[in-house]
């Protein structure tokens, strides 16, 4: 599940695409998945992560993400 | 070391809603660290903003518009000469540079350089030229068709879908999404800018331009890429911002390299979403967006400057990306002493 290489995330959440030009503002559970993602985390581990954190059970949490992935890819954030 | 003295006289100075270059090229070379410059306005209209910006502009010349031919212009520019004793010109109108193009070895002659394309080169890339052009450095470019007259514009839209681009000789367009719309938009671009106006196929994307600088030798001095962030109704970038797209600077020394293009040009391209790039017209000659480029490191109008006084110019290899320009509007107050010195002597 990569993200390219060039996609930058700035502390306040700002997510910008250098290719297209397109940014995008995330919110902080966002920011934090991006983040792990571009850590080079899968899904699992972000799931066991957040899990932990926030107050959410595991099938909600897990269509969150799994629906943010899927915006990511169609952003054209994700590597093909 | 010493700045090398020097004398420009650029054109372009509507820094209005469908702003000329003249003024960022002139912010460009006044920023250069090897120039003392004077810059001379060559304006058309007398309220060219450019014409009261002093801090910019050292003196301004009213010059014959296009349409009254080359010889006038010619005239023109000689008197301005003797008085100011001028180095270089940088024409920045698309609807000049045919004049400028023509009389750039009598201008060398009397001792004023310029660096344009040839005629050849500036006719190849016309609007009404463009998929000849395609085909034959084998780029994409939306199919298009010069249209004389409504009937043959009727006759053209059978074949084509809706929604289709209508364009101007020189400038303009427009989507037309109807016979009625393209009818309106025809009589209002061939009124404006005369015949022929082309009818273009519609590519839905995203718009990004190239800035460009050649050297006439096939070699690509600068190039920045860029998306337009906000466009106005005039469909002219009012904020843009600089991108990471080696395919667009490919395509861009490609066309460089292939034409041997020598000056100043902008590629307005459109990607569309299976990531294809489609170019829609080659402008010839610095767009009003050239300072973006100057913010990002590669000083454009002054890597122009140099080429044309025969000074070693490096290709620029970098740009920051992800920086923005973000256009305003403002207002001076300009005494009415100094526009009635301009429109009754034509200078100021």
């Amino acid at each position: 599940m990569p993200i390219k290489a060039n996609i930058a995330l700035s502390e306040n959440g700002f997510v910008f695409n250098p290719s297209t030009g397109d940014s995008y503002t995330l919110n902080n559970t966002g920011k934090e998945a991006l983040a792990f993602i571009k850590e080079g985390k899968d899904i699992s581990q972000i799931t066991s992560i957040m899990l932990e954190r926030y107050d959410v059970d595991r099938i909600t949490l897990e269509r969150y993400l799994a629906d943010f992935v899927n915006d990511l890819r169609i952003n054209n954030l994700m590597e093909e | 070391m010493s700045r090398i003295k020097v004398t420009v006289a650029v054109t372009g100075l509507n820094n209005i809603d469908s702003p000329g270059p003249g003024i960022p090229v002139i912010r460009g070379i006044r920023e250069s660290r090897d120039f003392d410059t004077r810059i001379i306005g060559l304006a058309y209209e007398h309220l060219e903003p450019g014409i009261y910006m002093s801090d910019l502009v050292d003196k301004t010349y009213m010059i014959p518009y296009p349409s009254e031919g080359k010889d006038a212009l010619f005239k023109r520019l000689l008197e301005i000469h003797e008085k100011e004793k001028l180095d270089v010109i940088i024409p920045n109108f698309d609807a000049e540079l045919f004049s400028f193009i023509k009389l750039e070895k009598a201008l060398g002659k009397a001792g004023i350089k310029t660096y344009l394309p040839t005629l050849e080169q500036f006719e190849e890339r016309n609007k009404s030229n463009l998929s000849t052009y395609g085909k034959k450095y084998g780029v994409n470019v939306p199919s298009g068709i010069e249209v004389f007259s409504i009937s043959d514009l009727s006759n053209t839209l059978k074949s084509m879908k809706y929604p289709v681009m209508i364009k101007g000789k020189y400038y303009d367009a427009y989507p037309a999404y109807s016979e009625e719309q393209a009818v309106a938009y025809f009589s209002k671009m061939s009124a404006k800018w005369g015949f022929p106006v082309i009818v273009q196929e519609f590519v839905k994307g995203t718009e990004v331009n190239v800035i460009a600088l050649g050297d006439g030798k096939g070699n690509l001095i600068a190039a920045v890429p860029m998306r337009k962030q906000y466009i106005t109704d005039k469909g002219k970038a009012w904020g843009g911002i600089t991108i990471e797209d080696q395919s667009m600077l490919d395509l861009a020394k490609k066309i460089i390299s292939q034409t041997k293009w020598k000056g100043g040009m902008e590629l307005e391209l459109i990607r569309n979403s299976e990531g294809q790039l489609y170019l829609l017209e080659i402008n010839p000659r610095i767009p009003a967006w050239v300072y973006l480029a100057v913010g990002v490191g590669q000083n454009i109008p002054e890597a122009l400057l140099k080429l044309t006084l025969g000074l070693e110019v490096k290709p620029y290899t970098r740009y920051d990306v992800g920086k923005m320009f973000v256009r305003y509007s403002y207002d001076m107050i300009v005494d009415l002493e100094s526009f009635s010195k301009l429109t009754t002597t034509g200078e100021l």
